[in-house]
């Protein structure tokens, strides 16, 4: 059976041009950057090439990008690395949405004695900016807020917020792991002082992340060690998946100047449409209007979202959902909760979330398999007909 | 991704006897849409009292489905007495094991075989035994007892596995561990009271927790505390916002703002509400 994958903001495909420029890292050129051979040496110059492609894509300086091992590792680091730059400001800000990168570590913070503000979203997820500057103090230590929801693709407007909290002399960090990549991003031109994005997430493998740090922000690493990355980051460098990284990065930059992303936003646009359109009480979570081009979060009232992941999986197709009994926790995802979606949809929220390697045929297979499936459900359903008669 | 049995993913994918059964003899609901999962089981008998048709109507999971599912199969030919018999282990044997975190599925399966036989019977619907522990899923100590000692569970995990209490917002993890230390024998010492507050102290602290903790959380919903007054332990509101219209907000009230006001600031306090 073919497999179609739209779960691209669990993890992507690894692209071909992007092994191809790993594998010599493996058995050629394996040396380490640190030698003063040059079998070795000569590597730390392909890792300096990568570092460059990865902070034009951000619109960073190649300096100001320290590889790490994933997106948590980044989130990690920049949190942590504020409050200890800053140890007498006891207060920390993230929104209700964020991924659990951040949002457990904010929870495992405050039980050490930081008050953490969760900033509230609305009814599609958009932030409560007010709410956000209402709760900034001098006490504040760092902000941190997501640039694209993993979950239903909702861009909360970083710029802007970014520009704002660095003027209150408050550090401003990013989760962009879903960003990067789908969207252009300028860092130079925001107030964001720290940035993590994670290489899986666009076509690089899995295991490599980097963290950007604005040129002149307080900083203390979390991995300490030897001199790599200028200090920042102890540990012998991932070679082969930095320079995975630093191809991804190319050919993401290339897709967005090539508006890569509309073909895969008109994909996502139809599926969607005609989902709403051929199946009943189906409605969309997030903003329509300020989203991820790939992703789109639809509720299907009534069923329960892993019995449709499990359904959908016997015909190759690959999705995920914001169902409580995926995940093993009882309650339904705590985004869709905090947007307020009810019980009765949000139990049944599939996610599906593409990427360049996806085609119309496929979105079509999706439209002709998942209706049947959904109306499969309902009739198991004590709840449909009770619904259906009002 | 869950470890499934053939046996399940066969009841899931391919559910025996799914509907309603007209003229159905006994018929018991349990579950909810909040809950994440709510079967409807119905049997009827034959003229020697044995079950000759059962079906059911399930909103879930793969694991509810077939659990539903192995349940009618297993109650046919039986007598309500033979029937009564099964437990959650039986159905979970049936499918050829559930997934731990799952369990709960079976228990769905064997209370609503429980309930439709007290329908049928004719039996007073059992009162709520006991008190409710876990808020959010709506679980009585009884329950949990019960569950903690039949299936030999020793963590607050292994209880939200199975009975689902606990799962929720967790404000009641502390009760469950002391029925569990209590089955176990364990039971633990009271723990330290919290150093006194002066008066002063506690008025802010109050302030504070009802600014920081509370009031974000009501947010969500539309919903806001106003302190009115604190008089020794009496802690005096108001409810504002979409709380003011709620029928639920004597529950918020006594159940969420009372217990974080407990936890925060001091375990004698006392929520009233002035209107």
């Amino acid at each position: 059976m073919k497999v179609i994958y739209v779960d691209n903001n669990a993890t992507t495909r690894v692209a071909p041009e992007v092994l191809d420029a790993m594998l010599p890292y493996f058995s050629t050129y394996y040396g380490n950057p640190s030698s003063m051979h040059s079998f070795g040496g000569d590597v730390a110059g392909t890792i300096n090439a990568a570092r460059n492609s990865v902070a034009k894509l951000i619109g960073a300086q190649p300096e100001e990008i320290v590889f790490t091992s994933c997106g948590t590792e980044s989130d990690g680091t920049a949190i942590r690395a504020a409050i200890e730059s800053y140890p007498h400001k006891k207060h920390i800000v993230t929104s209700r949405v964020e991924h659990p990168a951040v949002k457990n570590l904010y929870e495992t913070l405050s039980k050490k004695g930081y008050r953490a503000t969760f900033v509230p979203v609305d009814r599609r997820g958009r932030l409560d900016i007010d709410y956000l500057y209402d709760s900034l103090s001098d006490e504040t230590a760092i902000v941190s807020l997501m640039w694209g929801n993993n979950e239903t693709g909702v861009i909360f407007p970083v710029e802007e917020i970014s520009r704002e909290v660095k003027s209150r002399g408050i550090l401003f960090h990013t989760d962009a792991v879903q960003a990067v990549g789908k969207i252009p991003i300028n860092v130079g031109e925001t107030g964001v002082d720290m940035l993590s994005l994670s290489g899986h997430k666009f076509h690089s493998p899995k295991g490599i992340g980097a963290l950007y740090i604005r040129k002149g922000t307080k900083f203390s690493p979390f991995m300490i060690g030897g001199h790599q990355e200028r200090g920042r980051r102890g540990g012998t460098e991932n070679t082969a998946s930095i320079i995975g990284l630093g191809k991804a990065a190319e050919l993401a930059a290339a897709h967005l100047a090539q508006n890569g992303y509309e073909r895969i936003s008109r994909m996502r646009d139809r599926l969607e449409q005609t989902l709403l359109d051929k199946i009943p009480n189906a409605m969309v979570n997030g903003d329509p209007a300020n989203r991820l081009p790939n992703t789109t979060s639809v509720a299907f009232e009534y069923v329960e979202g892993e019995a449709i992941l499990l359904m959908m999986n016997e015909h190759g197709i690959c999705a995920s959902s914001g169902s409580a009994c995926t995940s093993g926790s009882l309650e339904p995802s705590h985004v869709l909760r905090a947007m307020g979606v009810p019980f009765t949809a949000a139990h049944g929220s599939i996610r599906f979330s593409l990427s360049r390697y996806n085609t119309e045929e496929e979105i079509d297979v999706i439209l002709e398999k998942l209706p049947p499936v959904i109306a499969r459900l309902r009739e198991l359903s004590p709840f449909w007909k009770k619904a259906m008669e009002g | 991704m869950w470890e499934y049995t053939d046996k399940v993913k066969d009841h899931f994918l391919n559910p025996r006897n799914v509907g309603v059964l007209e003229g159905a003899d006994g018929v018991g609901e349990v579950g909810s849409i909040a809950c994440g999962d709510a079967l409807t089981f119905y049997f009827k008998l034959d003229e020697n009292g044995r079950i000759k048709d059962a079906t059911f109507q399930t909103f879930g999971c793969a694991s509810a489905i077939a659990s539903s599912s192995a349940l009618t199969e297993m109650v046919k030919g039986k007598t309500l007495e033979e029937a009564r018999k099964i437990t959650n282990e039986d159905i979970a044997e049936y499918l050829g094991g559930l997934p731990k975190e799952k369990m709960h599925c079976s228990v769905m399966g064997r209370d609503a075989l429980e309930k439709a036989i007290t329908c049928y019977l004719g039996e007073p619907e059992k009162k709520i035994d006991g008190e409710i522990v876990c808020e959010c899923f709506g679980v009585t100590d009884r329950e949990i007892e019960r569950v903690v000692r039949e299936n030999k569970l020793t963590t607050i995990e292994d209880v939200t596995d199975y009975v689902k209490a606990g799962g929720g917002c967790g404000n009641c993890h502390d009760r469950i561990q002391e029925i569990i230390d209590t089955i176990l024998g364990t039971a633990l010492p009271v723990k330290e009271k919290k150093p006194a507050l002066t008066n002063l102290q506690k008025i802010k602290l109050i302030e504070e927790s009802i600014e920081r903790e509370i009031n974000p959380t009501l947010k969500k919903d539309a919903g806001r505390l106003e302190l009115i007054d604190v008089d020794g332990n009496r802690v005096l509101v108001r409810m504002g916002g979409t709380c003011a219209s709620c029928a639920k907000s004597p529950i918020t009230l006594k159940h969420y703002v009372e217990s974080k006001l407990r936890e925060l600031v001091s375990p004698e306090i006392v929520v009233e509400e002035v209107q």
